[in-house]
Parts: structure tokens; C-alpha cells; sequence
């Protein structure tokens, strides 16, 4: 739009100054300390970077950082599919809201992890059990803000709909879904970070793959640099997560942000 | 289609409406007893004092609520749900427009929802837009217009829609005054062209006796008709000469005194 201002730190260059500027006096500092004192559990960087490529890019990438990877994949699609249909579910009729608030309050304060050794009893030590750990941890953020974007749809917006007769299935696609769909993506924001840390935990109790496993394993072997690297591994992980939330933000959510920078603006 | 001028049965018809809500603290009788009969293809004007309950009228009309007694009938059909010969304009034009869809998409949702076939669609959308001046901008969002524009595209939908009735609540009371004038007059012909039945709701009486062609003055609450006016202005309209004339004056200085009395008969 022509009105819009122009923020300092909007031409292309100064965008990435800002975001790498951080990271690079990070990783100088830190290059800097390994030379001034040495440390055997501190890597070099250029020691991380050839470790991280030898680990993670041979044989390993197959056995460990793949499944992984799928696992987790699998885990979010099944927490956002999950939530979203429970949440529009829940949101949608009183009495169901009623019946399960109590039950999610005391799910809710359940740590994840401590659900790991019941859920191997359960299920068995396999790959459905770490996905049911994920789902089991993250699912509350996107289902507790579906609930919440369903029930707020505006009134007037909802007479509209009402008076046009756009009930039923078209109801839920054109205006509950997209009403909701701000505060649906507050909770999948959420909820990847948290799948990411269980996907971890579900990979430390009695495993012998997987992310987790290896930098447990890396560690009890004083295998430092590997260790380090795949920590290194988890962080890329969350980075890319956080760039295909953000591209599927701006195309879900491209009215819902613009609206607001208009509101901003008068 | 059944046609209404055959029987020579009203288009609308509200008997002995009451409205009352019942909450903690007490019942309260939004619209106490209301009867009033509109015929097809005329331009009705419902004017009350603010708090008289006509928000509540008009949503018993559309079917949004369900009176406590009384009956309303749309082409001698009882309203007991939204009725498909109906569209509603509300005030609040920023929430009735879907911020997530273009306006042309706007426009054209209801029209899919009934499974119109596409191209039929198409020229239905392309003349709403056309008739409220706005088919320059089929691609933009409603966020991105003015109040006034944003309200163009409520009544485009509207129009689209084809409905036998409108219903209009208070279109035009949070645009400038500007915007207001040319909207009535977008009103008055959209109305001429369509010859679509039209029930206006306003608080403002100029605003009612310049549409009109019949101004229904509500009582102060508990609501009952004050007055039911013809307004023998003639059809054609402009903002400066029917405003100036002795006639309009006249009809505007009654209504104007109808309402006083309204709100003191009970203040």
C-alpha cells in the first residue's frame, strides 16, 4: 500500500544485517574463547563445522536424523489435524466445553515426559510411541486456541452468515475456520517448539536411534564435538520450522496481518 | 414464484410481535406490541427513538430471533429461521464483511453457497458491483476501503442476492455525512431499478422522510407504532431540492414531534 512507512530496517540489506549481525558476533565470541583458553568439551567452530558434516551427513543421516525428522513431521501434521477438528468440535457446542475443561485442566499440567515410561507400557518401544508422545504434549496449545477462535467469532459476522444461509459445511470453510484461524496459528506457533523438545525426550528411554539417542550416546562417550553437532542439528531443525511457519503464516494469515497494519496505521 | 401482487397479500407481515428477554436481574420488553403490514415493492422507513427496540424488530423480521408472541410472515410464509428471500444489511459494516475474502468474493459467497451456476454468478457480481460504483476494486479487501465503500459492498452483496425483501439496519449511521447523502441516494435508485421491497431502519429522521415512501414511527420502550405516515413527496428525489422543499419540512417537523412526544410519554 502507497500509506505505508517506511521502518528503519526495511531495505533488504539492513534486514540481514539485523538477523545474522547477532549470530556472527555470537559465533566470534565464542571462536575467540576456544583460541584464548582451549577447553576439551568446548569444539572450535571449524572443528564443529567438519564434525557436524562427517556425523550428520554419512550413515547417520539415515539411521538418526531422518526418522527423526519423519517422526516429527508426522507428530505436528497429527497435533495441528487433531487439535483443529477436536478444538471446532469443542468450540462449537456448550455442553461438550463444559464436559472437558476440568479433564484438560489435569491433562494439561501433566509433564509430557513423565507420560514416556507409561506410554512404552502401553504401546511398546516404537515409532507410534513417540509420535503419541509428541501429539500428547503439543496438542493442548493448538486445541485450547482453536477452541477459543471458534467461540470468538464476531456475532455480526455470524448473523451474516446466518441471513445468506451459509450453514452447515460452508459455515465451518468460509467463516468459522478463517475466523479462527489467527488464534489457530498462535497454537501450531506453539506447539512446534514443543513437539520439537519431544521428539528428544521420546527418543532418551530405550532407544537405539533417532536424534535424541545419538547425542545422549555422543555425550556418555565423550564424543564432544558430535555431541555439540547434534545439538547443532536441533537448532537448524527449529530454524526451519520457524521459516515454514512463517511462509505458511503470510499466505493463511495475509488478510488477517494486513488488516492490522491498517488498523495501526489509523 | 408466487407472486404477492396477485393475492394482494402484504410482502411482509408482522402481527402482535413481542419481544421480551429474560435474564437474571429481571425481564426486559424490548417491543411490546407491534403490527404492521408492508406491501411489495415499497420503501418503508422505521424510525424511533434510539432504545425503542428497533434493532430487536429487525432481527425477529430476519429470522435471528425468535419473538416471544406474535407472528411475522414473509410472502405469507411464517419466519421461524433466516429466510431465503431476505437480505440483511447491518450498521456495523466492518464486521459484516469477511476481512479473509476479496470484495468480489464477498459478493459472490452467498451466490455459491445456493450453487448458482458460475457464469450466472459472474454477472450478477459484475452488476451489484457495477450499481454501487465499486467495479473498479473487485480484488481488494474490504479492510482496504473506506467505511462508506465497505458498506457499497454490504449492499452489493445484498443486491446480488436478489432477495424479495431487504432489511437495512441503521446502513448508514457510522459514515460521514457526505457518504451518508450519496448513499441514500444510491439506496433510491437501487431501490427504482430493483423494485425490491425495502425496510430501512434509522434514528434519523431526515434521513427517513427523504427515503421513504412511508415512515412507521415507533414509541419510546416498551415499543408500540407511534404513527404509521405516508410520504407524499414525489418519487423523483435530489439531496438539495426535496431537503428544501416546504413539504419535506412539514413531514420532517411532524415526524420530529412524534418522536418528543414518544420519549416523554414515558421519561
Amino acid at each position: 500500500m502507497s500509506g505505508k512507512k517506511r521502518r528503519k530496517g526495511d531495505s533488504l540489506p539492513a534486514r540481514i544485517g539485523f538477523s545474522l549481525g547477532l549470530p556472527v558476533l555470537l559465533i566470534a565470541i565464542w571462536w575467540l574463547s576456544t583460541v584464548v583458553s582451549p577447553s576439551f568439551f568446548v569444539p572450535t567452530p571449524p572443528e564443529l563445522v567438519q564434525t557436524f558434516w562427517e556425523t550428520w551427513v554419512g550413515p547417520r543421516f539415515h539411521t538418526d536424523l531422518l526418522p527423526s525428522v519423519v517422526r516429527l513431521a508426522i507428530g505436528i501434521v497429527a497435533t495441528i489435524v487433531l487439535g483443529v477438528v477436536l478444538g471446532v468440535l469443542i468450540g462449537s457446542n456448550r455442553a461438550l466445553r463444559s464436559l472437558t475443561e476440568p479433564i484438560f485442566e489435569f491433562f494439561r499440567a501433566v509433564p509430557p515426559p513423565v507420560l514416556v515410561p507409561l506410554l512404552i507400557l502401553i504401546i511398546g518401544i516404537n515409532d507410534q510411541m513417540r509420535i503419541v508422545v509428541i501429539v500428547s504434549g503439543a496438542i493442548w496449545p493448538v486445541l485450547l486456541n482453536t477452541v477459543e477462535g471458534v467461540r470468538s467469532v464476531d456475532s455480526v459476522l455470524t448473523d451474516t452468515g446466518r441471513t445468506y444461509g451459509i450453514t452447515g459445511f460452508a459455515r465451518l470453510r468460509y467463516l468459522v475456520l478463517p475466523a479462527a484461524s489467527p488464534r489457530i496459528m498462535t497454537g501450531v506457533r506453539q506447539c512446534l517448539s514443543i513437539s520439537l523438545i519431544l521428539m528428544v525426550i521420546s527418543e532418551m528411554f530405550g532407544s537405539s536411534s533417532g536424534l535424541g539417542f545419538t547425542i545422549v550416546l555422543f555425550q556418555r562417550s565423550f564424543a564432544v564435538p558430535q555431541m555439540w553437532s547434534g545439538i547443532a542439528v536441533l537448532g537448524l531443525i527449529g530454524i526451519a520450522l520457524s521459516l515454514i511457519f512463517q511462509f505458511t503464516e503470510r499466505r493463511v494469515l495475509g488478510w488477517y496481518l494486513g488488516q492490522r497494519e491498517v488498523q495501526r496505521d489509523q | 414464484m408466487q407472486s404477492s401482487a396477485q393475492t394482494d397479500r402484504p410482502m411482509l407481515s408482522v402481527q402482535g410481535l413481542k419481544k421480551v428477554y429474560s435474564s437474571d436481574s429481571g425481564d426486559v420488553e424490548a417491543v411490546r406490541d407491534l403490527t404492521f403490514d408492508i406491501a411489495a415493492g415499497q420503501l418503508v422507513c422505521l424510525v424511533g427513538p434510539s432504545g425503542a427496540g428497533k434493532t430487536t424488530l429487525l432481527k425477529c423480521i430476519a429470522g435471528l430471533l425468535n419473538p416471544t408472541s406474535g407472528v411475522v410472515e414473509l410472502d405469507g410464509q411464517k419466519v421461524t429461521e433466516p429466510p431465503k428471500k431476505m437480505a440483511v444489511v447491518f450498521q456495523e459494516y466492518g464486521r459484516s464483511l469477511f476481512p479473509w475474502m476479496t470484495v468480489r468474493d464477498n459478493v459472490d459467497l452467498p451466490l455459491k453457497n445456493q450453487r448458482v451456476p458460475k457464469a450466472e454468478r459472474q454477472k450478477l457480481v459484475d452488476d451489484a458491483l457495477e450499481a454501487v460504483g465499486l467495479a473498479h476494486v473487485p480484488r481488494s479487501y474490504p479492510w482496504q476501503l473506506s467505511g462508506g465503500m465497505q458498506q457499497r459492498v454490504a449492499i452489493a452483496r445484498a443486491v446480488a442476492y436478489r432477495p424479495q425483501v431487504l432489511l437495512m439496519d441503521e446502513p448508514f449511521a457510522a459514515v460521514d455525512a457526505q457518504t451518508r447523502a450519496d448513499l441514500e441516494d444510491l439506496m433510491r435508485e437501487i431501490w427504482g431499478k430493483l423494485g425490491v421491497t425495502i425496510l430501512f431502519v434509522t434514528h434519523d429522521i431526515d434521513e427517513s422522510v427523504y427515503l421513504g415512501e412511508r415512515v412507521i414511527i415507533l414509541s419510546n420502550s416498551p415499543t408500540v407504532v407511534q404513527e404509521d405516515l405516508t410520504i407524499d413527496l414525489p418519487a423523483e428525489r435530489s439531496q438539495l431540492e426535496t431537503r428544501s422543499s416546504p413539504r419535506f419540512a412539514e413531514l420532517r417537523h411532524h415526524v420530529y414531534e412524534q418522536i418528543q412526544r414518544a420519549k416523554n410519554r414515558t421519561a
